[in-house]
């Protein structure tokens, strides 16, 4: 009994997920279509996009009910390689008129 | 050989916990996970960097429909990828099968018209170093993104069949499902962030 309560519980919590995911990814194209710059909408694009990917890792994925030392584990990991990355790829930039095939 | 002396040479498995109270497979799959993140999102920011850099970029995609069906597709996947493990940990193996192969169709679903889009691309004259609306990276950028997506979805479509079929078969446990059902999730975590940088930064209004 006890069983069969938490199945439709934990079936309950992911379709409320599934539809909070497809209403960002929604929200996202409404933004597409919005007159911003390419800057505005990329960070806006990037927020929707983090959230969703929260809401995935955490119930999707489970993590939020993993040991909160695995949690924290791949949130600063993740995090930090992400961040990190920030200093070494401005020099992209260069790509565009610095290599024969970007012309 | 006493207890300390088996820690001592490296038995640790045998007495101490798992990192973070985890089964190694399960680890494993986190840790590889981690390591793909990074992947893709160096070439992710990478992209980012240059598309916003260039008030030029190629915006090639006239309608939304294709990637919004996609989008439906792969996370509804992503929900009967729970369904199938909710059902293999309650011990009801048919309905576990059966949910991990519904994924496994919604898989192929997603990798079939994401090919029919790239075949549609290429028709308009999109190369790899080529394109007749703009920066030449454009088409690099796009295809070893969604190139490298693609490849990840074609991984976890035939990695779901064997363990769908091995776990049928008893060879593989309900861990083993909700380990391959960690890496789809993962998939489908990539995409989110595929689609409104790839896609609809490049939406032709």
């Amino acid at each position: 009994m006890a069983t069969a309560e938490a199945h439709r519980s934990s079936t309950g919590k992911y379709i409320v997920v599934y539809v909070c995911i497809l209403a960002i990814a929604a929200l996202q194209f409404v933004i597409a279509y919005s007159n911003l710059d390419g800057s505005q909408m990329l960070a806006r694009m990037l927020v929707l996009a983090t959230i969703e990917a929260a809401l995935a890792v955490l119930f999707f994925m489970h993590l939020w009910m993993e040991n909160r030392g695995l949690l924290w584990f791949v949130v600063i990991l993740t995090g930090f390689v992400i961040f990190a990355m920030q200093y070494s790829w401005t020099d992209s930039f260069r790509l565009l008129n610095g290599v024969p095939w970007a012309k | 050989m006493s207890h300390a002396d088996l820690t001592l040479e490296g038995y640790s498995a045998a007495i101490m916990p798992p990192a973070f109270s985890i089964p190694a497979k399960k680890m494993a799959m986190w840790l590889f996970i981690i390591a793909d993140s990074a992947t893709f999102a160096a070439c992710l920011v990478a992209y980012g960097y240059l598309r916003v850099a260039d008030a030029h970029w190629p915006r090639p995609f006239h309608s939304i429909t294709n990637v919004a069906i996609m989008t439906v597709i792969l996370v509804t996947s992503s929900l009967t990828m729970l369904f199938g493990i909710d059902a293999a940990k309650a011990g009801d193996k048919a309905k576990a099968v059966r949910w991990t192969m519904i994924t496994a169709a919604g898989g192929i679903l997603f990798a079939l018209l994401h090919i029919r889009e790239w075949l549609g691309l290429i028709d308009e004259g999109m190369r790899l170093f080529q394109n007749p609306w703009g920066s030449a990276l454009f088409g690099a950028s796009f295809f070893s993104i969604t190139g490298l997506h693609l490849l990840h979805v074609t991984g976890g479509v035939i990695a779901l069949i064997v363990v769908g079929i091995r776990y049928k078969g008893g060879r593989y446990n309900s861990d083993d499902l909700e380990i391959t059902g960690l890496y789809w999730h993962f998939v489908d975590l990539v995409w989110m962030f595929v689609v409104p940088l790839v896609y609809l930064l490049n939406l032709s209004h």
